[in-house]
């Protein structure tokens, strides 16, 4: 289990993680979720001790992570795949890393063998490919048989094979009753793999609980309207139901289409459009987030003081 | 196993997997055992064969082996792995002093084999020459080049920890070898005088060899003897790696 209790990094005038406080429970893959500069890597950083929070702790099964012995056997993690250097072959870079742990040499062939890079591992990690950087990342987090796995975006850029065999190995680690904790921007990528969610943006903590919720949050929808006979339709639906006008079209919501459709035909008011707005995941997501985009598209030429963008 | 034959078994395994430390080791070797032949095949009577003269051109040897300590220490920040290690050792400084240590006893057994190695070359270049070591000073000129060599092996870590980047490290000590010890010297003056208090120039005056190239520019009496020298010089190398590894300890990995 991870608890991050009102975690707090700062980075000069710029507030990375504020405040943050989650927990991924063993058993689980949580997705940890935010648009591009939420924060995830920073928070993932602090989890590993390898930045120091300002405020705040992290806690590992109730451990800090700099209080482990041996660490790699309790967390395993991939922050990124390019950590390693390019003229190592692949068995020599996990196993210094194992080394490091008095993990043996046998366990580094295992993890070699389990991510699929056996016949490769004397190659030089340069001549790898996008996928197999990844493996190798993956088989590092593996070495010591870890309780608790840290991913960050694992599946970026990989091909869809690759993201369905990352996909399944997330699954198969949690059902072996390990904390699986997986940071992403894409949440289509996470629904199909995360049973609980954190979802950050600008460091603040905007969600946590189950991807089922989450889901049930967002099948909340209202059905569009178009009538050239605004004035009727708008006198059948007050008192009947909520609704906004925008672009000569109708929002309403707490009313589905067919009872709408009976209203506009007793009102006489004629049709043009009448469609049922189904919530997305994405929808919801981007929603939740939009208030949380570091550099939002239509914001980046407005003169904002970099005192308000810190918070 | 101990925590300590861990680290340094991952220390030994980084440093012997790549090629750039292996391509190092070889020039360190050659390059001044090289010179050190066509110095006495060739020269006449500018090179007297004294056994302090059999280790002139080991200074080409420490230079490139401060380039290997820094390739060894300064890679691992650029490519991601000094991460990686932190998050195997979070406490930090164990594994920097397992790094320090794999590197200076290559740097050691380095000063060892380039020390016997040129002066065992000259002897066979020019037989006639009385090269025995028959002096404590004689025994300081070729067995010294194994602490110079494993001091100048701990002074590059502790660059390349403060510097964390192989081309900031790597300019930083080819500037300061190559350029600045050789020309402080001519700074009318005060040159001559923080000439002697630089540190390869300390190294050359430990092993012997400072007077030969120093000699007709008539510095000041030196102001530390041989060993005097040494300290000072192990002095400066321990200060750049302690800092070095204060300040990785402490900042954000």
């Amino acid at each position: 289990m991870i608890e991050a209790t009102a975690l707090t990094k700062r980075y000069g005038e710029t507030t990375a993680v504020n405040e943050l406080t989650f927990t991924a429970r063993s058993g689980r893959v949580t997705g940890f979720l935010g648009p591009n500069g939420a924060g995830k890597s920073t928070t993932m950083r602090l989890i590993l001790g390898l930045d120091t929070p300002d405020a705040g702790t992290v806690h590992i099964d109730g451990v800090a992570y700099r209080q482990l012995k041996d660490p790699l056997r309790t967390v395993g993690a991939m922050l990124d795949a390019t950590w390693r250097h390019p003229g190592r072959g692949g068995r020599d870079h996990l196993r210094w890393l194992a080394a490091t742990n008095g993990i043996p040499d046998k366990r580094v062939d295992e993890v070699l063998a389990l991510v699929g890079l056996t016949s490769v591992g004397k190659t030089r990690v340069l001549q790898y490919s996008l996928g197999m950087q990844q493996r190798l990342g993956i088989a590092a987090a593996m070495l010591g048989d870890p309780r608790v796995l840290l991913f960050d975006e694992p599946v970026n850029g990989l091909d869809p094979e690759g993201m369905a065999w990352i996909r399944q190995l997330l699954n198969s680690l949690a059902a072996e009753g390990r904390t699986v904790f997986v940071s992403s921007h894409l949440l289509p990528e996470m629904a199909q793999t995360a049973q609980d969610l954190v979802v950050i943006g600008r460091g603040r903590l905007i969600y946590q609980g189950t991807m089922d919720d989450f889901v049930a949050r967002t099948s909340e929808h209202g059905v569009r309207v178009r009538t050239p006979h605004a004035d009727e339709l708008r006198a059948a639906l007050t008192g009947q139901a909520e609704f906004t006008e925008a672009d000569g079209a109708f929002l309403v919501s707490g009313l589905d289409s067919d009872r709408i459709g009976r209203l506009a035909f007793d009102a006489g008011a004629t049709l043009h459009e009448l469609s049922p707005i189904t919530g997305t995941l994405e929808q919801a997501y981007l929603d939740l987030t939009r208030e949380a985009v570091e550099f939002p598209a239509a914001a980046m030429q407005s003169a904002v003081p970099s005192s308000e963008v810190a918070k | 196993m101990t925590t300590a034959t861990n680290l340094l078994r991952a220390e030994r395994i980084k440093l012997f997997s790549t090629r750039a430390p292996l391509w190092c080791l070889a020039i360190a070797l050659i390059a001044p055992l090289g010179f050190t032949v066509l110095f006495f095949a060739l020269a006449g009577p500018e090179i007297p064969a004294t056994v302090a003269n059999t280790q002139l051109a080991t200074g080409n040897g420490r230079t490139v082996l401060l380039v290997l300590a820094v390739l060894a220490t300064a890679s691992e920040f650029n490519w991601g792995t000094m991460r990686l290690t932190f998050q195997a050792v979070p406490s930090r400084v164990p594994a920097l002093v397992a790094k320090v240590a794999i590197v200076s006893a290559v740097g050691a057994v380095l000063g060892l084999v380039v020390g016997f190695g040129s002066w065992g070359l000259a002897s066979l270049v020019q037989p006639d020459a009385d090269l025995s070591l028959h002096t404590a000073a004689d025994w300081r000129s070729v067995l010294g080049q194994s602490l110079v060599f494993l001091l100048t092996a701990v002074a590059g870590v502790g660059v390349a920890l403060l510097l964390r980047s192989v081309a900031f490290a790597l300019t930083a000590v080819l500037v300061w070898t190559q350029l600045i010890e050789g020309l402080m010297v001519f700074i009318p003056g005060v040159g001559k005088h923080i000439y002697q208090w630089l540190p390869f120039h300390a190294a050359d005056e430990f092993v012997g060899t400072a007077g030969f190239s120093t000699g007709p520019l008539q510095l000041p009496p030196p102001p530390l003897g041989p060993w005097g020298y040494l300290g000072y010089f192990a002095a400066i190398s321990a200060a750049l790696f302690v800092a070095g590894v204060l300040v990785t300890a402490r900042r954000d990995a």
